[in-house]
């Protein structure tokens, strides 16, 4: 009996060994397999176990972590949600993340390993690491002047340092409260229904990831392009410009939407939103030279990030004279987004320079010390210190004497250029108001803020749709506010 | 080190004759047990400290509690079994601690069934019949002479829940008084102890007699008779219960007992024959367990389905996110197995929150407790006693791999109690039991009077 009780003890091994054997395998060398496998709650667990990370604006958070005491803890709320939702998206629960949530996420949910005191600290410990916070560019009292001035209008609105290139005000309208996604319920899937099926579009980001036609705020390119070409030199100097412009090759008479056009010098032209003028100017440019000059100031530039990416502005390199003569108006396939258009004001404010817009000024861990900070950024140097000059001079006289009245601030030096541009299938589409300016206060050696400011227009009063009365205001308020901050 | 050992060599020199005698080593299972104890305190306080951050209010409670248990039973092998081995005692209480442990963290996610304080009395109840086997049953050849009883109490435990309502598809609770009792647990160390005996009176018979067919040596039809009566009436109400796990248990018993009693591979093949058919025929027509068998093979099929994880698979994501080292007490998410998490579920807790670690610990826990069963075994010298000892080894042995290899993949998965560790009032009594008789065993094995 005694070999069979060592048969039956070795069969006990075999057991034993059996079940070591698939233990290695389930925990081992198939678990990657399984935590990733997309029925597994426990990453997401994980995720929202812990407050999220702070997105902060003018030192204080925007964001804040709410208990919910459920299977997935922590949720995010938001401070003036509507006001900052171009700026942070949402972090849902069930929805996933957008914009800064999205591009910061690493930080904020404390995955980045560069939050780890140690290098593998998270590995041994396997205590997860606090989420980190975003120090925003944002300047708030820009941020709510924006947001109020735009008020009930869809419209949008980009403010950037010129100097810098720090984005101080990015709002968007009609907004929406991100708060609303954040969880993973009934009312959660209400609201994404309820927004997505908004008309209005709360949640287009209309300030980077819409492109408008942008008008004639576009003059200030095609003006900067034969400055620096030649084609136009003395500012006072008549143009020889006929009054209408014949488009090249066409019977299409280019007409203008005031008089006084004919033979205007670039002052007078500028002054009054000649397109005759500046279609003329365009052409002579060349399409050669009017692209360089558009892409050195971010045209046709799919790649920008602020850290989120910023829609294509584009200006057409592949066409004929006439369309040219359009595109160099700011209408044809010219497009714009109001952060690029920001970009451009600023590139004139800082003597040609354009510099990366960006949204991040730093990352801290959550103890406050210092993950990543907006370093030097590099400059581009898109048209001479001159031209930028002159076009200085001509974007004063539209805010003192022209167009852009509306954004004179007392004491301050404005600069600024009025657009009103249609769009839809022959014009039909309520206008689009524009206004691009920079501001530079008594004090101030030089501009401290470049804003773009489009106000889409309500068809019910298109007779009244223009940029210096509709987003000259609203681009005042913003300058104000940064000056006066 | 050198002067030490010259010390001794002088000694043993000095020796006039040198008597083979054991030590009893009553004091090794008391440090044993005090280890125990003490590394079921720190789990409970683990727990607490990593659910909440501070030391859970009754833990010097528990510690007493389940230290001044063990110590009774260690005052009751001391006075009783002192020559008993030393490891079985401790092993139960360490394995009973960490169960209770495990079902208090468990406790904790489910904030509307508390579970622990159930099982905390069972396992009083446990050791107390601990205590009462080995005070009463002075030695082990008395049980033999109880062979019919057992048997009877056996089948009548077995068939006793078929007249109860069924609870989650099988039959096999008592509902007495607000308390479930699975009397199938029970009728486990029964079948064990008629087995034995039966199979000690018979095995010449078994191995000797009968005619041959090839290289078969088949036994006679009077000394199988009974055997396989017994054996198809327990296995038959268990299929009409439905617990399956059970039934392989019981099969497997048989088998095991079979062959180390007459020694005959035959039976091994008969038997193996036997469970394929039984298993194949089963598996096929039963949906219950044609569904087991479908989730064993594909474990992830409800996902892709769009229904969501299973149980099965919610278990083997458990195990691995505790990867080699686990997340620590308290900090997994075993809880999304839902149903059975405390019971059948228990070892994927052990698993996510202990690692591979610690779960290899545990096996290796019941390895030691069975390899001390079948060491009896091999120094007893009454076939009874030899066989018990296997048949109760082999219990121990089979349940940890159907229902341990069930929650991981290896084999189908069919509900069953993890010794000690599961949830289960009657589980938890049964295991004290055979417990005790390894104890008892392993005292008739090792007594000096017993050996002369």
């Amino acid at each position: 009996m005694t070999r069979h009780i060592r048969h039956a003890a070795a069969f006990c091994v075999l057991l034993l060994v059996a079940l070591l054997v698939n233990a290695v395998r389930v925990q081992v060398v198939s678990a990657p397999e399984y935590d990733r496998n997309p029925a597994n709650r426990r990453p997401d667990i994980a995720r929202y176990q812990q407050p999220r990370g702070d997105i902060l604006a003018g030192g204080e958070p925007v964001t804040g972590s709410r208990d919910t005491g459920q299977h997935l803890r922590y949720e995010r709320t938001y401070r003036d949600g509507p006001l900052y939702a171009p700026v942070t998206g949402f972090a849902s629960q069930e929805y996933g993340t957008t914009l800064l949530e999205h591009a910061a996420d690493g930080v904020l949910s404390g995955a980045d390993p560069l939050l780890a005191p140690l290098p593998l600290w998270h590995d041994v410990t396997g205590a997860p690491n606090p989420g980190g916070d975003v120090v925003t560019t944002i300047l708030p009292a820009a941020q709510r002047a924006a947001y109020r001035g735009l008020g009930r209008r869809p419209g949008a609105v980009a403010a950037v340092e010129p100097a810098t290139g720090r984005i101080l005000a990015l709002v968007s309208t009609p907004s929406y409260d991100p708060g609303e996604l954040s969880g993973n319920g009934k009312a959660a899937l209400r609201s994404w229904r309820r927004l997505n099926r908004d008309p209005g579009r709360p949640m287009l980001n209309r300030a980077v990831r819409r492109t408008y036609p942008p008008g004639s705020t576009f003059k200030v390119v095609t003006a900067a392009a034969a400055l620096d070409a030649g084609v136009a030199g003395d500012l006072d100097a008549p143009t020889r410009s006929p009054d209408p412009y014949p488009l090249p090759g066409t019977r299409t008479r280019l007409t203008n939407g005031s008089g006084g056009c004919r033979n205007a010098s670039l002052r007078a032209a500028f002054e009054r939103s000649c397109n005759t003028v500046f279609a003329r100017l365009g052409v002579d440019v060349g399409v050669r030279r009017m692209t360089a000059t558009a892409e050195a100031l971010g045209f046709n530039d799919g790649g920008l990030t602020v850290p989120f990416p910023v829609a294509r502005s584009t200006f057409d390199a592949s066409v004929d004279r006439a369309q040219l003569a359009l595109s160099s108006i700011g209408q044809y396939n010219t497009r714009a987004t109001p952060l690029q258009m920001a970009m451009v004001a600023a590139a004139v404010a800082d003597r040609g320079r354009v510099r990366t817009p960006y949204l991040v000024e730093r990352t801290t861990r959550a103890g406050g010390g210092v993950l990543s900070a907006a370093g030097a950024r590099p400059v581009r140097q898109a048209m001479r210190p001159m031209t930028a000059a002159r076009l200085k001079e001509l974007m004063r006289d539209v805010v003192e004497h022209g167009t852009g009245g509306n954004a004179a601030i007392p004491g301050a030096v404005v600069g600024g250029k009025t657009g009103t541009a249609q769009h839809g299938v022959g014009n039909s589409g309520a206008p689009y108001a524009w206004f691009v300016s920079w501001a530079q206060g008594a004090r101030d050696l030089e501009p401290r803020v470049a804003v773009a400011a489009v106000v889409e227009g309500a068809p019910a009063d298109r007779g009244e749709i223009t940029g210096g009365g509709l987003a000259a205001p609203v681009a005042r308020a913003v300058m104000a506010a940064v000056l006066g901050s | 080190m050198t002067k030490a050992g010259t010390g001794i060599t002088v000694a043993a020199a000095d020796a006039p004759a040198p008597v083979a005698r054991l030590p009893r080593r009553r004091g090794i299972e008391l440090a044993l047990i005090v280890v125990a104890v003490l590394l079921s305190v720190f789990g409970y306080c683990n727990v607490g400290l990593a659910q909440h951050g501070t030391l859970p209010p009754g833990a010097a409670g528990y510690g007493a509690g389940l230290g001044v248990l063990a110590l009774l039973a260690h005052l009751a092998v001391r006075l009783r079994a002192p020559w008993a081995d030393p490891l079985p005692l401790p092993i139960g209480v360490l394995l009973n601690g960490l169960g209770l442990v495990l079902i208090y963290r468990l406790d904790l996610e489910t904030p509307g069934d508390r579970a622990a304080p159930t099982q905390l009395v069972w396992s009083t109840l446990g050791i107390a019949l601990f205590i009462v086997i080995v005070l009463v049953l002075r030695d082990h050849r008395l049980l033999q002479r109880y062979t019919y009883v057992c048997v009877a109490a056996a089948l009548v435990l077995l068939t006793l829940p078929i007249l109860f309502p069924a609870v989650n598809g099988a039959r096999i609770w008592l509902r007495v008084a607000g308390f479930s009792i699975q009397p199938g647990e029970f009728a486990k160390v029964l079948l064990a102890v008629f087995f034995a005996a039966y199979l000690a009176a018979n095995r010449s018979a078994l191995a000797y007699a009968g005619r041959r067919v090839w290289r078969l040596q088949l036994p006679t039809g009077r000394v199988l008779g009974p055997i396989v009566a017994v054996w198809l009436v327990s296995v038959g109400v268990l299929v009409l219960e439905r617990d399956l796990g059970t039934s392989l248990l019981f099969f497997g018993l048989f088998v095991v007992m079979l062959y180390v009693a007459t020694g005959r591979l035959g039976w091994i093949a008969v038997g193996l024959l036997l469970a394929s058919l039984g298993a194949v025929a089963v598996g096929w027509l039963e949906p219950h367990v044609h569904g087991r068998v479908e989730d064993w093979l594909h474990p992830f099929a409800s996902i892709e389905a769009g229904r969501g994880p299973n149980q099965l698979a919610q278990s083997l994501f458990a195990f691995a996110a505790g990867g080699v080292t686990g997340t620590g007490l308290g900090l997994g998410h075993s809880v999304l197995i839902g149903f059975a998490t405390k019971s059948d579920f228990i070892l994927a807790t052990a698993g996510e929150e202990l690692g591979l670690l610690g779960l290899t610990a545990i096996f290796l826990l019941y390895a030691l407790l069975v390899e001390r069963g079948l060491r009896a075994g091999l120094v007893l010298r009454d076939p009874f006693g030899r066989l018990l000892a296997v048949g109760l080894s082999s219990l121990v042995a089979l349940q940890v791999f159907v229902i341990a290899g069930g929650v991981t993949g290896l084999i189908p998965l069919t509900g069953m109690a993890m010794p000690f560790l599961a949830q289960g009032g009657s589980s938890v009594v049964t295991n004290w039991a055979i417990v005790a008789l390894l104890i008892r065993l392993g005292d008739s094995a090792r007594r000096p009077a017993a050996r002369s």
